[in-house]
Order: structure tokens, then C-alpha cells, then sequence
């Protein structure tokens, strides 16, 4: 999926990190990091309730890449496709990446994100807004977690994506 | 060298901050961002924010009311619905959890839950949600005599001067809201969710039940809202949205073009201008709506609401930063407080 001309450089980061990463490398780590925060936080599976087997599709609209998250709470799973090759799902949430990312760190509100269209629900929105206040009441921040299973270089990136959602 | 300033004398009474929170996570975040007390709910159709995801746990309501008294903050207990006829336990049960918990105060709507906490639990502080409805000075006296109230929260419908007209004959404190949600039905007493789902917003707790929502954005990014059988809302491109609630939808008519907003319209209250007529006139709390909000959202107003009203009790004014981005269709109002005449 190519990136819109009049995106700002910045935006364009995930995406030029990731495109040299082939999906068979990026798999694994995306369900590294799954199984690490689910064991981290495990209160988060509660509030999820019946949603733990919703399949999850999520679509950060700056990078060529979708994932389908099961919350499962004995495996929970997070696979990487192509948009070509979208799975079957039952709800979708929509964001350029660092809007989905900031929600993670708790520094942006899901209902701002919707009213002023740069985040986009589809499927099942029950599903949606548990898994919204499941990972809201998430102590510290899921987007630390994930820039820690990257180390300094994970963390580094993580500060200058905050300070760009900052500005 | 430092010059310590005396404040000066000022003619304002100090309001407590009632702030919202909806999960543990926002409770501390609201403690953390300077609230006198905070509201919260179980996780059942005891309180009126009964949202997937939402809520709390018993043992995450002891947890939490512990943290917010070791922070000298007070924990209000929101059971503000109305039991259906001959199904009260589950409201007793939440008023005996938070007896033993050691809430501050109760947030009722229903004559049966205020007279079971004031046979029961009498020396716990009793308030009047804004889901009882009342708004004359005979209704809230009412409850003041026969169930010893001791605050009420008055409904978004009132200007200053009818809130300080009803402050001089009512006997006990009053509590406005002050920003968020901007729902003008009379509260307590709205069926239209019920009338289209099935589910009351008043003995569910739940107005607009996510189950029943869809959102469907088509090709050209234009956004329908549907809940059950009807689209309350279509969004052109880019167009900012609103809750998927029937009170904030547009609709059809014969006799108008367009589609239009019957009810009113998806905007936000923010009296952040007006605080210190409030505060003048001596309310003892204000109120932010949005329990169903993240803890991004409580942290910016709670902090922005704290600062205003410290500045303003210290001779300055609200000064208060910009809170558009996190209101409803990113447009905001001072409805009622400011003029009838708000649409």
C-alpha cells in the first residue's frame, strides 16, 4: 500500500522501519510482544469479558501492514498480513500509527480520536469499546512495553514519537 | 530571592472538584490530577454508565477507595438507576458494598435506594443524582426531609440565577456540572434508547448500548451511525462526530431540506468562563462528566479544572487552556448556564 504524498516525514517512520523487516521475521515478534503484555498485565483479560475470543482486526492507515489480535487469555495471539491478504475478523479499529500508538500510552482519548475522524470502528463496536477500556486500565503504558521488548533503540524511538504526538 | 505573595481576600467560596472515573486507572489518574472526590461505579446496572469494559470490581472498588482516602480524596459511589419493579437486591448489595468499603457518599436517583441507605446506613452521606430529576426547590426538599440528602446535582437545564434562586430555599448543598456531556433530556426520565433497543438508560444503565451500535464508513469515508434498526447520524468526509446516542441525532423531515438535529445537537457543556459566577454564588461542587472516557481525557480536564478553580480562589482568573479537542463533535457550549436561548 503506498504512502500518501502529503504525509509528513514523520508519519512515514513506521512504516520505513518496518519495510525492510519481512513478514516472516516480524510475525514471531509481534507475538512476542502479545504473549509479554498479556502476561504483564493479566487483570486486562477480566475486563474484556466475552470479547477474549473476538478476533480483532487493526489497521494502522500509514503502514502496509494489518493485525489480527485474539486476546485470548491463555494464548493470545497477534498475526501480521499484508492488506491484500485482510483475515476474517469481527470488529476493526482504524488510526494512522502513531494515533493507535498514543492511545496505548495513554495520552490520547479513543472518543476525541472518533469525533474528529482519525480513528474509524467497524465490526462488532461492543468489542471495540471493551477492548478500549480494557487497555485503558492498564497501569503505566502498553506502548513502553512494547518499546522495551526493542531496548534502548525501542525506547528511543517511543520518545520521539511521543514528542511528535505532543506537538 | 523568593517574594511570597499574600493571596488576596476574595469573595468566592471553594468548591469541591467532583471528577469522573471509570476504571482504577482513571481513578488514579483523577487523584493524581488534583480531584477533591471522585465518582465511580460497579460493574452492573447499579449506576448509569454501565458500559462494556467499564467499572469496577468490588475488589478493585476497596482497593481504589483506599488509594483516594490515603490521598485525602473522597470516593462518591454512583447508584443512580432505577431497580425495575420487585428486582432491588442488586442495588442493596451495592449500597451494603460501599457501606463496607467506606465510600463518602452515595449517588442516588431512586426513592427505594435512598430509603434503604438512610434506614441502613445513615451516617454515610447522601446525594441526589441529577437522574432524580429534580429541579425545584419542593422536589429537593423533598428528598432532603425525607431521606436526609445533603447535596443535590442539579440538571444541565437551569441558568446561574435560577441555581442561586433555588440555592436560598433549598437546605442542603448543591452541585453543578461544569463540562462533558451536554444531554438535556430530562434526565433520569429519557426513553428513547429503550424505545429503540430494548434497554433502559435508567434501570440498565446504559444509554446507547454499544452491542447495538454499527458505524459504517462507505468508499468516500462518509460515516452512517445506526443503532438497532435506525441511522441516527450520516457524517460527510472529514465531518467531526458525535455520540451514537438518539438525542444528538439528525433527521429527515418533510418540512426542511436537510437532515437535522431534532433534539440537540453532538456538542460538549464547558462553563470553564462562568466558574467564578458559579463560585461566587457559593456551589459546594462541580462536576465533569465522563466516566466513559480515558484516563488521557481526566487527566487533561481534571488538571485543567483543578488549576482554574486554585487560580481563581487565589484573585486570578480561570485562565483555562483550550479543552476542544476532547469535547463531543469538537464544538462545545455554555448551554443553559448562559442563556436559554443556547441553540
Amino acid at each position: 500500500m503506498p504512502l500518501p504524498k502529503h504525509m509528513p516525514k514523520f508519519e512515514k517512520l513506521p512504516a520505513l522501519l518496518l519495510k525492510p523487516v519481512p513478514l516472516f521475521l516480524l510475525r514471531p515478534i509481534a507475538q512476542h510482544i502479545t504473549t509479554k503484555i498479556g502476561k504483564k498485565h493479566p487483570h486486562l483479560f477480566a475486563r474484556l469479558g466475552k470479547h477474549t475470543s473476538t478476533r480483532y482486526l487493526i489497521k494502522p492507515t500509514n503502514i502496509p501492514l494489518v493485525a489480527l489480535l485474539i486476546p485470548n487469555q491463555q494464548t493470545p495471539t497477534m498475526q501480521i498480513f499484508k492488506p491484500s491478504q485482510t483475515p476474517a475478523h469481527d470488529a476493526v479499529i482504524e488510526g494512522k500509527f502513531l494515533f493507535l500508538l498514543s492511545m496505548l500510552d495513554g495520552t490520547s482519548d479513543g472518543d476525541a480520536l472518533f469525533f474528529n475522524r482519525e480513528l474509524t470502528i467497524g465490526g462488532d463496536t461492543e468489542a471495540v469499546v471493551c477492548l478500549r477500556n480494557a487497555l485503558d486500565d492498564v497501569e503505566g503504558s502498553v506502548a513502553a512495553d512494547i518499546a522495551d521488548v526493542f531496548g534502548p533503540a525501542g525506547r528511543t524511538i517511543l520518545g520521539f514519537l511521543r514528542r511528535k504526538e505532543a506537538q | 530571592m523568593t517574594i511570597k505573595m499574600k493571596p488576596k481576600a476574595n469573595k468566592f467560596t471553594k468548591p469541591e472538584l467532583v471528577c469522573p472515573a471509570g476504571t482504577p486507572a482513571s481513578m488514579r489518574t483523577a487523584v493524581e490530577a488534583g480531584a477533591d472526590a471522585v465518582y465511580c461505579g460497579f460493574q452492573n446496572a447499579t449506576n448509569a454508565r454501565n458500559f462494556p469494559g467499564l467499572n469496577f470490581t468490588p475488589d478493585e472498588m476497596q482497593k481504589s477507595i483506599i488509594h483516594a482516602h490515603k490521598n485525602d480524596t473522597k470516593i462518591l459511589l454512583a447508584i443512580n438507576t432505577n431497580p425495575p419493579a420487585g428486582k432491588i437486591q442488586l442495588w442493596k448489595d451495592a449500597v451494603d458494598l460501599g457501606a463496607k468499603f467506606g465510600v463518602d457518599a452515595f449517588i442516588v436517583a431512586d426513592m427505594g435506594v435512598a430509603s434503604y441507605i438512610a434506614a441502613h446506613h445513615p451516617n454515610i452521606r447522601l446525594h441526589l443524582s441529577v437522574q432524580a430529576a429534580a429541579s425545584t426547590p419542593e422536589a429537593l426538599n423533598y428528598y432532603c426531609q425525607q431521606f436526609g440528602v445533603k447535596r443535590v446535582v442539579l440538571p444541565r437545564i437551569l441558568t446561574i440565577a435560577e441555581i442561586k434562586a433555588i440555592m436560598q430555599q433549598v437546605e442542603c448543598e448543591v452541585e453543578t456540572f461544569i463540562f462533558g456531556n451536554h444531554g438535556l433530556m430530562v434526565e433520569g426520565r429519557c426513553s428513547l434508547t429503550n424505545y429503540v433497543t430494548g434497554l433502559s438508560t435508567n434501570m440498565d444503565g446504559v444509554c446507547s448500548p454499544a452491542s447495538q451500535v454499527k458505524y459504517e464508513q462507505d468508499e468516500d469515508k462518509n460515516l452512517s451511525t445506526i443503532l438497532g434498526e435506525y441511522t441516527i447520524d450520516c457524517f460527510d468526509k472529514g465531518e467531526n462526530a458525535g455520540y451514537p446516542t438518539i438525542c444528538k441525532g439528525r433527521y429527515r423531515t418533510p418540512v426542511r431540506d436537510a437532515g437535522y438535529y431534532a433534539f440537540e445537537e453532538p456538542l460538549s457543556l464547558n462553563v470553564s468562563n462562568l466558574l467564578p459566577e458559579l463560585m461566587q454564588i457559593g456551589v459546594s461542587a462541580l462536576k465533569i462528566e465522563g466516566r466513559q472516557r480515558s484516563r488521557a481525557y481526566v487527566k487533561k480536564v481534571v488538571s485543567s479544572f483543578r488549576a482554574a478553580v486554585d487560580n481563581i480562589m487565589q484573585g486570578g482568573t480561570a485562565d483555562i487552556a483550550s479543552l476542544i479537542a476532547l469535547t463531543e463533535g469538537h464544538k462545545q457550549t455554555e448551554g443553559a448556564f448562559k442563556s436559554k436561548k443556547w441553540r
